[in-house]
């Protein structure tokens, strides 16, 4: 049954691929792709991958494209007509494509447990979750703690994408009456999605917060719960303006919070290395390796949460402030 | 026996359900324009998300799967129609005129190619 419903769902995420390489105009394709994001979250669910799909139905459904529309109130929703050079380009999609057919051939079969991935070091990680860590999703176990440096490069990645999108998106601060622009974003005259949004917008920052703290428990973790509190203050600057949106939560405290949490992460790294451990060594965070280990993931994914949240809103905003400046 | 009848109800709802969305989803392809397409596509969120919840809910029997399912149906009851609303306002200050008369409003023009 999974089965023919996971066949559907892939079929459809190639139907939707095709549809948003044939669409020229480009407000339909954002659509399409936030379409895309949601079927792909669907089949992450499907694959177990709680997590994933977790961060893929927030950030790729839902923050990306409203940055993509915010985008597009910038450069106009058309796409150019060129002329010439197509066949090179489809020629060298289409061998690609057979190339990756054909080295499917050698893929595992999905879910043969004699894959190699699962031969390596995957048994060994949910053999010693319970005793190291003790939580019982393996996957924040694997994440920040066995995985730590990986994901420590992950937030400053995050953190690096932030810097360079307001690098080159800097606005100077809108020197313009703030009356006028306030007049026209947001969708203050109209009532229903107003109220309604009002109504979710507390139980979409708590169900964040929720999956940042049950992290350790359930699926969940830094990174989808940034993501979803980054959707809710979204969701509040559509519904009111961008303005009020930056006044509750100002430009400085998104930057700080980008700072803060890659600060926090490495931090908590160096921490480890004054109480005698090594680089995120979590275990000499506390007398009890177990508790130290509890003490350290709770710390980095709050960094994490932090980084992601405030490097979402901040190229959010670094979008919407050059909107209403043009 | 009123497992029995609770199953019995709960697959009627199911299929109520499946047959709303199936409506909506028919009505949404082939009515003539944009306001009839979007009053047959709601209809999948509201009475489609009703009957196939309340017929999963008492799959559920009571516990806390069934609380759950009530709180996310609570939600889409919220935001379906609240989208549905969006959309059409959008069409109606965009200038797109509610005309029973029209057979069609395809926007020829804008057609891709």
């Amino acid at each position: 049954m999974i089965f023919i419903f996971a066949v559907f769902l892939l079929t459809l995420l190639v139907i939707t691929a095709i549809a948003i390489v044939r669409t020229k105009n480009l407000f339909v394709a954002v659509m399409l792709t936030s379409i895309f994001s949601l079927l792909m979250a669907a089949n992450f669910f499907i694959l177990d991958a709680a997590d994933v799909a977790l961060t893929e139905a927030a950030v790729g459904a839902g923050v990306t494209t409203v940055i993509f529309l915010c985008a597009l109130a910038l450069t106009g929703d058309r796409e150019k007509s060129r002329e010439g050079g197509r066949w090179v380009a489809r020629g060298t999609v289409g061998v690609l494509a057979l190339l990756i057919i054909y080295a499917t051939f050698d893929k595992p079969r999905l879910g043969d447990p004699m894959a190699p991935v699962h031969q390596h070091v995957a048994p060994w990680y949910l053999e010693k979750t319970p005793e190291y860590i003790d939580i019982p999703n393996v996957v924040t176990a694997i994440l920040s703690s066995f995985r730590g440096y990986d994901t420590l490069g992950e937030v400053f990645v995050v953190f690096a994408a932030c810097i360079g999108v307001l690098f080159i998106l800097s606005v100077p601060p809108p020197r313009k009456k703030p009356a006028m622009v306030e007049k026209n974003s947001g969708l203050r005259h109209h009532l229903i999605p107003q109220v309604v949004g009002r109504l979710l917008i507390p139980f979409i920052v708590l169900f964040g917060l929720y999956t940042q703290f049950h992290g350790e428990y359930g699926p969940g973790g830094g990174f989808q719960a940034g993501a979803i509190i980054a959707t809710g203050v979204i969701l509040y600057a559509l519904l009111e303006g961008e303005s009020k949106a930056l006044r509750a939560v100002p430009r400085s405290v998104l930057l700080g919070m980008v700072v803060g949490g890659a600060l926090l992460y490495g931090g908590v790294g160096l921490a480890c290395m004054l109480m005698g451990g090594t680089f995120l060594e979590y275990s000499v965070l506390s007398s009890d390796p177990v508790w130290g280990q509890h003490l350290g993931i709770l710390l980095i994914e709050a960094g994490v949460g932090m980084a992601v949240c405030g490097a979402l809103l901040s190229i959010f905003h670094a979008f919407a402030a050059r909107e209403s400046l043009s | 026996m009123i497992d029995l009848v609770l199953d019995v109800l709960s697959w009627i709802l199911l299929v109520l359900g499946g047959f709303c969305v199936l409506v909506g989803g028919i009505g949404g392809l082939r009515l003539p324009n944009f306001y009839t397409r979007i009053h047959a596509a709601s209809l999948t969120d509201t009475m489609g998300t009703i009957l196939i919840f309340v017929g999963i809910i008492l799959q559920a029997g009571l516990s806390l799967a069934a609380l759950k399912l009530f709180a996310i149906m609570l939600f889409l009851l919220l935001t379906g129609p609240t989208a549905t609303y969006a959309l059409a306002n959008a069409a109606f200050q965009a200038g797109l005129k509610p005309d029973a008369g029209t057979a069609s409003d395809e926007p020829e023009e804008n057609d891709p190619e």
